[in-house]
């Protein structure tokens, strides 16, 4: 059996330089929790449906499934892990899941923040319907949509409070 | 679900990209590669070799000209999306842009790429079928412009080379006395529709002087339905001409029912459009 070929591949996550060696089929997802080491980062269709495992990409979100390893390496990337504040404190958008029960058993919880993080930078002041349109492409399997449309609104008030502030 | 070993290639220059693309047969260009992504993971697609054009300059261009809009290889459908020089220039792209899967994927994936996978499930390979736009190739061989109607061979075929890259797809504007529309039924949005119908109207300012409708997930290929002269019942003379197919989604006769139900709405709504943008062409 021959071996494949590996690529030597620098990754920009979370404002750290990872400098991994993958073969070219290593999806995004995979490099990012077994040869980053961020698990933080969910994988659950690899097919680009259920949106678990979605991180941001020179600010916009996408699909780190449907990503190459090898692809990413013009890009800045943040997981969930590159969520918190500088001093390590929750972020908007987490301390809003955590303030409005938006996460239940936490498996989607990781796609949800990257996804709304990014969706409040574009939509700072989201009604209700655009709350909705903002999650519309991640599955929540504990089905806790309610509670997570009201984190979406939640973190957008903790965003004013703390720009306020 | 992991892809299976293939090699890679990112090349710098277009140039490098095509030399690469002739010397291996079994070579697949990737773009955005939300389509061919999945293909991979589920192995139903196992090339080579990748040849990774996201590193080639000049691609990522959509330009307004007056006699409509060229999109680059490397726009992305969010990028086309957001741009209201190309909306006003052919609001149909926009229309149907706002339906093609999640903003997400719509983030990674490119225009070009959606439409030379030439999936007849897809919004804008029937966009740019309707419209009678073009795909720019470049292969080693030199380039060359496919009109739309010569673009679509199968399903998920198009009538590319193995050896040529679609480098721009040119979407004609939208004349002052002619008007679009678009709606799609899906199950959930961002899914792929259960039917989608699109209408482009050309008026004298008031009457209806040429009608098409473009079809999306009731047939192999884009099809578009000439019913210049089936204004009254749109449905009946595009039916004649599709080809509705049971699937897990919806089943054949519930397709048909979807395109009666849209081709006579999605008709009426372009021609309104037509009207008051000849309404307000004539304004003084």
């Amino acid at each position: 059996m021959t071996t494949e070929q590996l690529h030597d591949v620098r990754l920009h996550v979370n404002g750290s330089v990872h400098e991994v060696q993958v073969p070219a089929r290593r999806l995004l997802s995979d490099a990012l929790r077994h040869d980053c080491g961020l698990t933080g980062t969910h994988v659950g269709c690899e097919h680009g449906v259920c949106g678990a495992c979605t991180v941001l990409v020179d600010g916009a979100p996408m699909r780190s499934c449907l990503m190459l390893a090898v692809s990413a390496v013009d890009a800045e990337i943040t997981t969930v892990e590159g969520l918190t504040e500088d001093d390590g404190s929750l972020s908007p958008v987490q301390q809003a899941f955590s303030d409005c029960h938006g996460l239940q058993c936490g498996f989607c919880t990781p796609g949800f923040l990257t996804t709304i993080t990014a969706g409040l930078r574009e939509t700072p002041d989201p009604t209700e319907d655009e709350a909705r349109e903002m999650i519309a492409g991640n599955l929540c399997r504990c089905t806790g949509y309610q509670n997570i449309v009201k984190s979406v609104l939640r973190a957008a008030e903790i965003e004013h409070e703390r720009s306020d502030a | 679900m992991k892809p299976a070993p293939f090699a890679y290639l990112r090349p710098s220059s277009l140039e490098e990209a095509l030399a690469a693309l002739a010397g291996e047969q079994g070579a697949k260009v990737l773009a955005g590669g939300q389509s061919l992504v999945p293909l991979l993971n589920m192995r139903l697609a196992a090339p080579s070799m990748l040849i990774d054009i996201n590193a080639l300059p000049d691609l990522g261009h959509v330009r307004v000209a007056e006699d409509g809009v060229r999109v680059g290889a490397l726009a992305r459908h969010a990028e086309v999306l957001a741009s209201s020089e190309a909306e006003r220039a052919q609001p149909l792209l926009g229309m149907a842009l706002r339906h093609v899967a999640h903003p997400t994927i719509r983030n990674r994936g490119t225009t070009v790429g959606s439409i030379v996978h030439a999936d007849a499930a897809a919004e804008m390979p029937m966009v740019l079928r309707l419209l009678d736009g073009s795909v720019d190739v470049a292969s080693v061989r030199g380039r060359r412009t496919i009109p739309a109607a010569e673009l679509f061979a199968g399903p998920l075929e198009s009538t590319l080379a193995h050896d040529e890259v679609a480098v721009e797809a040119f979407f004609p504007g939208l004349a002052p006395d002619a008007g679009v529309a678009f709606q799609e039924i899906a199950r959930r949005h961002g899914d792929y529709a259960l039917v989608g119908v699109a209408a482009h109207v050309e008026t004298d300012g008031d009457a209806v002087t040429r009608a098409s409708l473009g079809f999306v997930s009731v047939s192999d290929v884009p099809v578009v339905v000439d019913v210049t002269h089936a204004l009254g019942d749109p449905a009946a003379k595009a039916l004649a001409e599709l080809d509705p197919a049971d699937d897990i989604h919806a089943s054949a006769a519930y397709r048909a029912h979807l395109v009666k139900v849209l081709a006579p709405r999605v008709l009426a709504a372009a021609t309104d459009h037509a009207r008051s943008r000849a309404g307000e062409a004539t304004q003084p």
